[in-house]
C-alpha cells in the first residue's frame, strides 16, 4: 500500500511545483522593494527648479523624516497625485520634489497649474539622481529618515487611501 | 495484482521519464532564450569586437525594470535606453562585467538579473532543476532494478514441473 502511495509522488511535486509557479504570476512587479530599502540616499550635487543657482546634495535630507517624490510634466499620473501630496504637505508632512528628465519651464508651470507642495525641488534634467535612486517611471516617492536612510518606497501613483493607511503611518514610524 | 503493479510501475515510469524530459527542455529554453534576443536601436561604435560582444551580452542579461519580460536590449522603454547608455558608458571606462552588474542590481534590485546570482536565498532556485533530475534518476535507477530482480527470481516448484513438462514433450516428439 504505501508502495503504491509513492507511486503518486512525481503527481504531488508537479503539483506543488504548479501551484507555485501559478502563484508566481499574480505577483505585482511594481510591488517590488526598492533595491535602496535601509539605505542611504545616493549622493547628488543638483540645482533646485525653484534657483538655478541654489545647488542642494544629500544633506538637505538630514535632519527631518522627508518624503521624496519624484515627479515630471510629462507624467499623467503626477498630475493626479498632486492633490494626495498637498493633503500630505497640509498634514505636516515635509516633502521634497525631483523633477526627473524635465526641462524648467514645464516643471515650473506643472507647479503653478497643480500647486506647490514640495519645500524645494531638486532639478534632474539629465535623470542622474533618478538613475541612482532606482527609478524606472515617475511617481516613485522615497521615505527618508531624519539620517538619510530610506525607509519606504512607493512606486506609481499614491491613491487617497494610500495616504491614509500607509504613508502617514510609515511617516510617524519613523519621525 | 499483478497487473495492476506493473501498470502502475510503467505508469510511473512515464511520468518520471516525462518529468525529467520536460524539465530539461524548460532548461534548455531558458538558456537559449536571452541570447535570441535582437541588439539596442542606437549605433555603437567599439574599438574592439570583444567589448561589442560583451555589450550584446549585457544588455541581453540586463531586464528592464519597467518591463514584464524584455532585456534593456529590446526595450524601447526610456529606463531601457537609459541603462544601455550606463553600460556602454562603463564598458568605455574599461569596467568589469561584474562591475557593471554589480551597478545596476545595487540601483535596480536583483529584478534586473536575467541570470540570478547564486547565494543563499537563490539556492532553491538554482538547486531544485538539478534535485529534480537527480531524483528522476533515482527513480528510474530503482524501477529499473526493481524489474531485473523480478526477472531474475527463481521459479516455483510447480513453474519447474510444468517447465519439465514442456521440454520432455519437445524431446519425445
Amino acid at each position: 500500500m504505501t508502495r503504491r502511495l509513492l507511486l503518486l509522488l512525481p503527481l504531488v511535486g508537479f503539483l506543488v511545483l504548479g501551484i507555485f509557479l501559478y502563484l508566481g504570476l499574480s505577483i505585482n512587479r511594481f510591488e517590488r522593494d526598492s533595491a535602496l530599502m535601509a539605505r542611504e540616499f545616493p549622493t547628488f550635487e543638483l540645482a533646485t527648479l525653484e534657483d538655478p543657482e541654489r545647488v542642494v546634495d544629500e544633506s538637505l535630507l538630514e535632519g527631518e523624516v522627508t518624503l521624496v517624490n519624484v515627479w515630471g510634466e510629462w507624467c499623467p499620473t503626477c498630475k493626479q497625485e498632486m492633490p494626495q501630496l498637498l493633503d500630505l504637505a497640509e498634514r505636516g508632512v515635509r516633502l521634497v520634489g525631483v523633477d526627473y528628465k524635465d526641462t524648467r519651464d514645464k516643471g515650473r508651470d506643472f507647479l503653478g497649474t497643480y500647486g506647490n507642495p514640495f519645500e524645494v525641488n531638486i532639478f534632474d534634467p539629465e535623470g542622474t539622481l533618478g538613475f541612482d535612486l532606482g527609478v524606472y517611471g515617475a511617481p516613485e516617492t522615497f521615505l527618508v529618515d531624519r539620517d538619510g536612510i530610506i525607509r519606504y518606497h512607493h512606486t506609481g501613483y499614491i491613491r487617497p487611501v494610500d495616504v491614509r493607511e500607509t504613508i502617514l503611518p510609515e511617516v510617524e514610524k519613523w519621525r | 495484482m499483478a497487473l495492476t503493479r506493473r501498470l502502475m510501475l510503467s505508469l510511473s515510469f512515464k511520468l518520471s521519464l516525462g518529468f525529467v524530459l520536460s524539465l530539461s527542455f524548460m532548461l534548455c529554453m531558458g538558456l537559449l532564450l536571452p541570447t535570441l534576443s535582437l541588439a539596442a536601436s542606437e549605433i555603437r561604435e567599439f574599438s574592439d569586437p570583444v567589448t561589442e560582444q560583451r555589450y550584446r551580452d549585457l544588455t541581453a542579461t540586463l531586464r528592464c525594470p519597467k518591463c514584464e519580460n524584455q532585456a534593456i536590449g529590446d526595450s524601447e522603454s526610456p529606463i531601457a535606453g537609459d541603462m544601455r547608455e550606463r553600460v556602454y558608458a562603463q564598458l568605455q571606462d574599461g569596467r568589469s562585467d561584474k562591475e557593471i552588474i554589480d551597478f545596476m542590481v545595487e540601483r535596480f534590485g536583483d529584478y534586473v538579473l536575467y541570470n540570478p546570482r547564486l547565494e543563499g536565498r537563490t539556492l532553491l532556485l538554482w538547486g531544485l532543476p538539478a534535485a529534480l533530475v537527480l531524483i528522476g534518476l533515482l527513480v528510474v535507477t530503482l524501477i529499473v532494478r526493481a524489474r531485473r530482480h523480478a526477472s531474475a527470481r527463481d521459479l516455483s516448484a510447480e513453474e519447474r514441473a510444468r517447465l519439465d513438462a514442456l521440454i520432455n514433450r519437445e524431446r519425445t516428439e
